[in-house]
């Protein structure tokens, strides 16, 4: 199989699961106990911790892990309404986030919050000005993910952190696409709390942390005992933390290498494809892009129906983002960027990963140019086309 | 998530294309989604002789395109009325819940064609309604012409 969707998830690498697995049977000691089985997990717990901390610019005590990337969006953005609806009801954020954001935003709205859901330009990205300028005295709260999970558009983040800063403005970034394939300084870039999420670099599902600056009185979200230093209840996860941990070293470990690797295949697949393929665009920014995604819409055809075809072929990749295929509407990301609803519909996203070789992408390109000729021969929409154009 | 039937009659689709000097074509948008089906039909003495499509969308919407116009051959026209959605999808051996709209697109583009049928050649055809979603290719042209 040719494993193109790393967006959606990616595989966990043995090293990572080979640090996870004694956690399972062995080390199987609840971390709040005193005994020493217990103790060592405990120890466990603080290593990964600092781990983390130290790929972000961050200290361990800022580091709380959670049960993934949409529980870390959701407490952040929840918990600091509640902690600062005295002060303001404001939110600011973009039409670009995940449903993670969105939809929590959305739920903040039905309870007296006002959410301004800053449009992105046609190349999906805001500015720090837009930011600025809808800062009001009651805004508490900016919150802009780092790099988009459907069209790989990295935001400026350090700048709006600046922005933010100035005017005394908590600032959350969902970076659950970006970390462990972007460098983070958390400090340097002013961010207050950041999300981020295991699976997305090799890690284990189901674990994520949220970075919370020293000092922000964000209450807690799951009631219960005292772990995570009683913000957090709930026994800990501990070979996910431990994968997690892992996993994000050995992302950060030669990521520039990596990541040159990376993007000049995917530069290859974006060139190749333009050249075999009349009538598509790349959506998001050519250059302030993930390095490893590429999302094509293919006028006149649906992305569903390619999506089959490249199954067919072994070829997995995604239109859309994978939490939204199981819903008709078409991508939120892609109507922000102003395409036409049949340009939403045919998009489909690559994003390539470590493992992904030249052999690979020629195999893609060799098949995709006639699946695309193919669902175009049965468009109503291409036949209209080329009538008009006759 | 489809049946097997689904991804034959996808990956090896009957009856792509048009029909020149077609007696019935019927274009409808699937406001669910914004697909798009388009059926042409070749009537003569009340039978349909032959059906063909276009259909921009979904694996399903494909798939009901191919089964629904081998269905309609041969019929008469008040056979082919009977045909409902849920017959195709359960030729198909079933769709997903989420994709049973789109065996209703396949159901509408069919009553869209023979509409325009009826239209065309001034029949009532019983318990045929104008359809919803229904795109009139004519007044498209003349419309796209002004463009
Ligand atoms: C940008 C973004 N935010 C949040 C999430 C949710 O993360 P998780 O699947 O760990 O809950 C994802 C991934 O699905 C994502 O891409
Ligand atoms: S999803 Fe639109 S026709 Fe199936």
């Amino acid at each position: 199989m040719i494993y193109l969707d790393h967006a959606a998830t990616t595989p966990v690498k043995p090293e990572v699961l080979k640090e996870m697995l004694p956690y399972f049977t062995e080390e199987y000691g609840n971390p709040s106990s005193v005994y020493r089985l217990a103790q060592r997990n405990k120890k466990a717990i603080d290593d990964a911790r600092a781990v983390v901390a130290k790929n972000l610019g961050a200290q361990p005590n800022e580091i709380f892990f959670t049960s993934g990337g949409t529980e870390a969006d959701n407490w952040a953005i929840k918990g600091m309404a509640e902690a600062l609806k005295e002060k303001g009801n404001h939110i600011i954020t973009t039409n670009i986030e995940h449903h993670a954001v969105l939809h929590t935003c959305q739920y903040l709205e039905k309870h007296g919050f006002e959410v301004t859901y800053l449009p992105v330009n046609p190349d999906g990205l805001i500015t720090p000005e837009q930011v600025e300028a809808a800062i009001r005295p009651e805004t508490i709260l900016i919150s802009i993910m780092y790099a988009n999970n459907e069209i790989g558009t990295i935001m400026p983040i350090s700048e709006i952190g600046a922005v933010a800063k100035r005017h005394g403005v908590v600032f959350h970034t969902d970076a659950v696409q970006a970390v462990g394939h972007l460098p983070i300084d958390v400090k340097a870039q002013n961010i207050d709390l950041l999300s981020l999420s295991g699976h997305k670099f090799y890690g284990p599902k189901g674990i994520g942390a949220l970075y919370v600056r020293r000092g922000l009185k964000l209450p807690s979200f799951l009631h219960g005992g005292g772990q995570e230093r009683g913000r957090r209840a709930g026994t800990e996860n501990v070979p996910g933390i431990v994968g997690l941990a892992k996993a994000i070293d050995r992302a950060y470990q030669d990521l520039a290498a990596k990541n040159a690797k990376i993007k000049a295949l995917r530069d290859y697949l974006i060139d190749g494809i333009y050249e075999r393929i009349p009538y598509c665009r790349l959506n998001g920014h050519r250059e302030r892009r993930l390095p490893n995604n590429a999302n094509f819409s293919f006028e006149f055809v649906e992305g569903e129906s390619l999506l089959l075809l490249l199954d067919m072929e072994g070829i997995a990749a995604s239109s859309g983002s994978a939490c939204t295929s199981g819903s008709l509407d078409p991508s939120h990301v892609l109507l922000a960027l102003g395409l036409p609803h049949e340009l939403a519909h045919g998009s489909v996203r690559f994003t390539l990963g470590e493992d992904n070789t030249k052999e690979e992408i020629d195999l893609v390109l060799a098949k995709l140019p006639a699946f695309v000729e193919r669902m175009r021969a049965m468009s109503p929409l291409y036949e209209e086309f080329v009538r008009k154009n006759s | 998530m489809y049946s097997q039937k689904v991804i034959e009659c996808f990956m090896n689709p009957q009856n792509v294309g048009e029909i020149e000097n077609a007696d019935g074509v019927g274009t409808v948008g699937n406001p669910k989604c914004g697909d798009i089906m388009k059926i042409y039909l070749k009537i003569k003495d009340n039978i349909i002789q032959d059906a063909k499509f276009k259909t921009f969308g979904c694996g399903a919407a494909i798939a009901t395109s191919t089964m629904l116009t081998q269905m309609v051959k041969g019929k008469t026209i008040e056979e082919a009325m009977k045909i409902t959605n849920q017959a195709v999808a359960e030729a198909l051996d079933g769709l997903p819940p989420i994709k049973m709209h789109c065996s209703c697109l396949a159901e509408e583009a069919l009553k869209a064609a023979l509409w325009n049928y009826a239209q065309k050649n001034q029949l009532s055809i019983e318990g045929l309604t104008p359809p919803p979603n229904y795109v009139d290719e004519e007044e498209k042209h003349t419309h796209s012409e002004d463009e």
